[in-house]
């Protein structure tokens, strides 16, 4: 047995993952089996499954309702199909918001003095390790009707003796995407710094050398050399933002209702977990799809590990 | 030409980002200080100790002066008891993930064997899909298990099996491992080997060496997976929200319980020790790794 061990280093490769492979395998791809088993089940009275072979849920999801009001079989129900728009959408807005934000701030640590920079990164960082649920709490205290933002902006009103009203920010569309830019950002600051800081100082003075302006060096050698860095942000971003609940939840209120709401509430209140199952397939679909498309076009950069 | 120089517009947007970055957290910090109980408005800072009044009528006592409401979290069960399950999850599954994650590393940076690429291709999964599916997967497992077991082994009242906190440890210690086996395998990427191959010339046997030069290298590297994995546990909302029962309510998951009813100052307090705490470590740490190198 312990020869066999010494010499034979597929075996030990094998022992040393094993570990590893029982989680993967128990805690990731049988449940992912078990959800899509599940999914094509339906929903006993008392909220328990009846496993079968049906497409129902799926049908379901995009929007083919099959009770209908007026009496006829089928009917088109927009209203999941609304849901996962809204989420796509939500998604691809942040992504690009959080682009905007992040890349001069990624850009002025990666040149600034090597003394500094991590500082500064340690300022971005900071945010980030401050715990989820609350930095949404943060921003239901800011958004509220009577929080932070309308006070300081009722107090100026009051200084040119104006009158004013309070704002309504919270429970809108609105407040869940700064809700969600604020909570990604630095999921993207990370991955753009890496990028950024790569770049050797000799190209930028290469560019000058030769007759380019500050604009032209951004766009010919700056921008091309982060891709990687913006690519692996993407990543990091759209996908969290795709299957997150709390966001909506707590500053959306009943107002903004995501695909992960939707699987929550058939999990937890509707009791429907095979409409919940396939939703939840549906939305890592969608993701993977996005995804695949996006990285073959860009590239997958070892940036995602930067995190 | 200064190679440090950044344009006007740089250097304002940068600010203004830190700015937008800090402003939530700040105003947090602030409130946990409030004079107003409902946290509704700004009351002004708790100024002195003894008796206090609160809107106006109710007066209560405040010992701890400006920091009330901190001591009224001590006092709190819920939240020491939450305090409890986050550390208790966040030491076992850290510890678990790193030697397991670490040990799939090795396996896959220095050996070949049958399912190599099926462990590669699994670590990605997780990064890959949102945290929901993984969470709602979980659950489904459990859940049906659970019934399965109960039903066969005949199981009644208290005894059933049910969600809690063993199933969130074990989800954590699932959602670590991709992460601690990446980061430990891109520091093995950039190890010189000929140092392995120094020390068994110079007599040393395969445990010795990896004790001796292998390990020590990979250190930091390991380090450095165990303490994403130990953040990542701390702040986890999803997955725990999804494998969570009774008796396995941690930090998150109770101030988003709090949240969808009241809100009092105590949750401010709560974040700012929270963030205290966190910033202690990461200062602490960031002066470690600057010493080293």
């Amino acid at each position: 047995m312990i020869k066999r061990l010494r010499e034979n280093k597929s075996f030990q490769g094998t022992i040393l993952a094993t570990p590893t492979l029982i989680f993967m395998v128990g805690l990731l791809i049988i449940p992912l089996i078990l959800t899509l088993i599940i999914s094509f089940g339906s929903r006993s009275a008392d909220g328990n499954v009846i496993y079968g072979f049906s497409l129902h849920n799926y049908v379901r999801m995009f929007g083919f309702s099959t009770d209908c009001q007026n009496g006829k079989s089928t009917c088109f129900d927009p209203l999941y199909t609304q849901i996962m728009w809204r989420s796509l959408s939500l998604a691809f807005n942040t992504t690009f918001l959080v682009i905007l934000l992040a890349y001069p701030l990624s850009y002025f640590v990666a040149r600034s003095h090597p003394k500094r920079r991590n500082t500064f990164l340690f300022m971005v960082l900071v945010p980030l390790w401050t715990n989820f649920v609350i930095r949404v709490y943060a921003w239901m205290m800011l958004l509220r009707t009577q929080g932070v933002i309308n006070g300081v902006l009722g107090w100026l009103a009051g200084l040119f003796g104006l009158h004013f009203l309070p704002l309504e920010m919270l429970y809108t569309p609105g407040a869940v995407l700064v809700g969600m830019v604020y909570e990604f950002l630095p999921f993207m600051i990370l991955p753009i710094y890496t990028s950024l800081e790569k770049i050797e100082n000799s190209l930028y003075e290469a560019a000058a050398d030769l007759g380019a302006n500050p604009f032209r060096t951004f766009l010919k050698v700056t921008l091309p050399l982060s891709m990687p860095g913006v690519v692996a942000g993407t990543i990091l971003v759209f996908i969290p933002v795709m299957g997150t609940f709390i966001v909506s939840d707590l500053l959306g209120g009943k107002q903004v209702i995501l695909v992960g709401n939707l699987i929550q509430r058939q999990f937890l209140d509707a009791r429907d977990p095979t409409f919940g199952s396939a939703a939840s397939l549906i939305l890592m679909v969608m993701t993977l799809i996005v995804t695949y498309f996006y990285t073959r076009k860009f590239g997958f950069g070892e940036e995602i590990i930067a995190v | 030409m200064n190679p440090y120089r950044r344009s006007l517009f740089i250097r304002l947007t940068s600010v203004l980002v830190y700015a937008f970055l800090y402003a939530p957290i700040l105003v947090l910090i602030v409130f946990a200080f409030n004079s107003s109980r409902t946290n509704v408005n700004f009351g002004g800072f708790i100024t002195h100790f003894g008796p206090l009044t609160m809107e106006g009528s109710t007066v209560i006592q405040s010992p701890c002066g400006p920091f009330h409401w901190f001591c009224e979290l001590g006092k709190n069960r819920e939240v020491m008891g939450a305090t409890k399950n986050t550390l208790t999850v966040a030491f076992i599954s850290t510890i678990t993930s790193t030697i397991i994650g670490t040990l799939a590393a090795m396996a896959l940076q220095r050996y070949n064997f049958k399912l190599k690429s099926f462990t590669q291709v699994s670590l990605y999964i997780p990064i890959v899909i949102p945290e929901i599916v993984m969470g709602i997967g979980i659950l489904v497992l459990f859940s049906q298990l659970f019934t399965f077991l109960n039903g066969l082994f005949g199981i009644t009242g208290d005894a059933r099996l049910a969600m809690g906190l063993p199933t969130v440890i074990f989800s954590h210690i699932a959602f670590s491992i991709p992460f601690v086996t990446l980061v430990v395998q891109a520091r093995l990427q950039g190890f010189d080997k000929s140092i392995e191959e120094a020390a068994m010339d110079l007599g040393a046997n395969e445990l010795t060496t990896f004790w001796r030069v292998t390990f020590p290298t990979i250190l930091p590297g390991i380090l450095s997976g165990g303490l994403l994995a130990f953040t990542l546990s701390l702040d986890d909302f999803v997955i725990t929200f999804f494998t969570t029962g009774p008796g396995g309510t941690t930090l998150p998951i109770y101030v988003y319980g709090l949240l969808r009813r009241i809100i009092t100052p105590q949750v401010n307090a709560l974040s700012t020790v929270w963030v205290l705490i966190v910033f202690s470590i990461m200062l602490l740490l960031q002066r470690v790794q600057n010493r080293n190198t």
